[in-house]
């Protein structure tokens, strides 16, 4: 295939990336809804008016420009948006048809089926490989049958088996930053969420680990539902089934425009879009 | 994927460090000598701030030369008699003048004293101390937060004395109904025994004493730490459904243990060391004793400023020997703690 490196050839990966899926292996049905999401920090609004359906086995890339709410709105997904001091949030978001910030709900069970993977690789110095993995198990009080056949499970999807299955107690911190992030994806798997939301998963990485951890994502789309901020609209096009594009224009982030990855970079309905996937700013 | 045309002269054009020495040898320079000029400003700062570092190491290097100067000639008398003996008597001959060989000074007694209240004190305080550390980091409202933070650090900063009378006139009416209790289920323990009943001026009420004393130090050094247990490892317990239980056993311990360590040696130095509080509340007996619950224990600085006031030249020079080996406790003791610390600070971070 021959890559040119002109911003249209972002149309040809996302096309090349839609041919390669099989046909059906799409949709699944309405995993997560996010519906008129309005976020504030303070009296600060961030975020207006912001409406997205993700569905199952697909993978949804957010891009826009640095402060735009891209990771404001992925954190109200599953409810890590309230750690902030002073933040808010209006809107509701329906996961499986149930509003996660329903009076009475136990937040912990959300973060459970909704789970997230932080742009810094943070695994817990403090534990191995292993105990890494299934940190999620003893953190929410949950009990597996079978531990060891759940830890390569988790370990093998998120590609990282092959390279730790003889240092399983070695500790998390002596991994490299790619192999962390990945062990950070597998510690997530661990809880089996439905719902996955990575935050820049790459933008602390190098290109080699960057590609691994693309391809975990390709894995992992048919099974669940991923959602994923990106800086690199190379990434997005190559991850992603569908794309957000996010603008703030100094007020609050607004969601330009939401379509099928292809269209978004090839014909984009928006000018503004248009604008920035053919880097003409941003 | 074709490569673009200019890889190629690329490669021509190189030349690395290995190909040219084959044909040149290589001499390795001399290592340069790598300085600066500091300017005048920076020299006179660097004099002050010298001067400031190394004149509290000074300070310190005088006190001991002067205890170990002052307390020389009774330690020679005594040899390892004065920290194994327990035996404080001044003999004095028909001139009046103290007879030094007739004379004996031993200060087993006051050593396990004080190491038996200080380690009390520690075991009582840092539970209670890492709870409200964690209350405070983690659970109290604002408002509650700043009001306790200054009061403990006001706590901190109170008159030893104060904490004395209060074990003297608060603590010790009630203390005989705490030990009978803590005899009644823990007495198979040896340190709970109990062969005498008496209760009041126990190493136990100097411990309690001495724990309320220290409970600020350590609260503030735990806080402190907590406080700065790195948001990323937090919010990913979060996001894996912790609740907030499991985050802080998982990731805020792990984390703040080996400062913790340091906050509680901060407070077992201090409790070692404190005098006039422990004066207050026990009573001290030349004799070793190891049963907490009993009224009969020792304190070396307590016993210092119990002597103090009285003492002929000879046992003054004797009681600045029980300072000197107090001094030395104390360090050694902060060393055996610093070393568990750097043992167990490394993981977790």
């Amino acid at each position: 295939m021959e890559t040119k490196a002109t911003p249209s050839s972002l149309s040809d990966v996302a096309n090349a990336n839609k041919a390669r899926k099989q046909p059906g292996s799409g949709a699944l049905g309405v995993g997560l809804e996010a519906r008129g999401i309005h976020a504030w920090f303070g009296d600060k609004l961030v975020l207006r008016d912001i409406s997205l359906d993700f569905w199952s086995g697909t993978v949804t890339a957010l891009i826009g420009p640095s402060g735009c709410g891209k990771s404001t709105f992925i954190r109200t997904l599953n409810r890590m948006h309230e750690f902030i001091p002073g933040a808010a949030m209006a809107g509701e978001v329906l996961l499986n048809g149930q509003d996660i910030y329903e009076q009475g709900t136990d937040v912990t069970k959300i973060r459970l089926k909704v789970g997230m993977v932080f742009q810094k690789p943070n695994p817990f110095p403090s534990m191995t490989i292993a105990d890494n993995v299934l940190a999620g198990l003893k953190l929410a009080q949950l009990k597996s049958e079978n531990k060891d056949d759940l830890l390569e499970e988790c370990l093998e999807r998120a590609g990282l088996w092959n390279e730790v299955k003889d240092r399983l107690s070695a500790y998390g911190g002596s991994l490299s930053g790619g192999q962390q992030q990945r062990l950070c994806i597998a510690r997530s798997l661990a809880v089996r969420p439905e719902v996955l939301l990575m935050d820049e998963p790459c933008s602390a990485l190098d290109p080699g680990s960057t590609l691994k951890i693309e391809e975990t994502i390709q894995h992992l789309s048919s099974s669940m539902t991923i959602i994923i901020v990106t800086h690199n609209m190379q990434q997005a096009a190559r991850v992603s089934d569908y794309t957000g594009f996010f603008l703030s224009d100094g007020g609050p982030g607004e969601l330009v425009e939401v379509g099928p990855t292809s269209e978004i970079f090839s014909r984009p309905k928006d000018i503004r879009t248009e604008n920035y996937v053919t880097g003409r700013f941003g | 994927m074709r490569k673009p045309a200019w890889h190629k002269n690329h490669l021509v054009n190189t030349t690395t460090p290995g190909a040219n020495s084959a044909i040149f040898p290589i001499s390795t320079p001399e290592k340069r000598e790598i300085t600066t000029k500091p300017r005048f400003s920076d020299k006179v700062f660097r004099g002050v701030a010298t001067v400031g570092g190394l004149s509290s190491l000074v300070i310190l290097g005088l006190i001991l030369i002067f205890l170990g100067y002052q307390g020389f000639q009774v330690l020679r008398s005594e040899g390892f008699g004065f920290i194994t003996g327990s035996n404080w008597q001044v003999m004095q001959d028909n001139a009046g003048n103290t007879d030094l060989s007739a004379s004996s000074f031993g200060i087993a007694a006051m050593l396990v004293g004080t190491l038996l209240c200080a380690a009390l004190a520690v075991l009582i305080a840092v539970p209670i101390s890492v709870l409200c550390a964690l209350y405070l980091t983690f659970y109290a409202p604002q408002f509650l937060k700043k009001i306790m933070v200054a009061i403990i650090d006001l706590m901190a900063a109170f008159p030893s004395i104060l904490f004395g009378m209060w074990g003297f006139f608060i603590l010790m009416p009630h203390v005989e109904y705490w030990a009978k209790l803590i005899h009644k289920y823990f007495g198979w323990f040896p340190l709970f025994k109990m062969d005498v009943p008496v209760f009041t001026r126990s190493p136990f009420v100097a411990g309690v004493v001495l724990a309320i004393m220290i409970i600020p130090i350590i609260t503030s050094v735990s806080r402190e730490i907590f406080s700065q247990t790195p948001l990323d490892r937090v919010q990913a317990a979060y996001a894996l459904g912790a609740t907030r239980w499991s985050m802080i056993r998982a990731v805020v311990i792990p984390y703040g243990k080996s400062g913790v360590v340091g906050g509680a040696m901060l407070g077992l130095g201090r409790a070692m060391g404190e005098t006039v509080a422990v004066y207050t509340v026990l009573n001290l007996v030349y004799q070793i004793n190891w049963q907490v619950l009993i009224g009969a224990g020792g304190n070396v600085a307590s016993m210092i400023l119990l002597k103090f006031g009285e003492a002929g030249p000879t046992e003054t020079r004797a009681l600045m020997a029980a300072g000197l080996v107090l001094f030395l406790l104390t360090l050694l003791v902060n060393s055996i703690a610093n070393t568990i610390v750097s043992r167990t600070g490394g993981k977790g971070r």
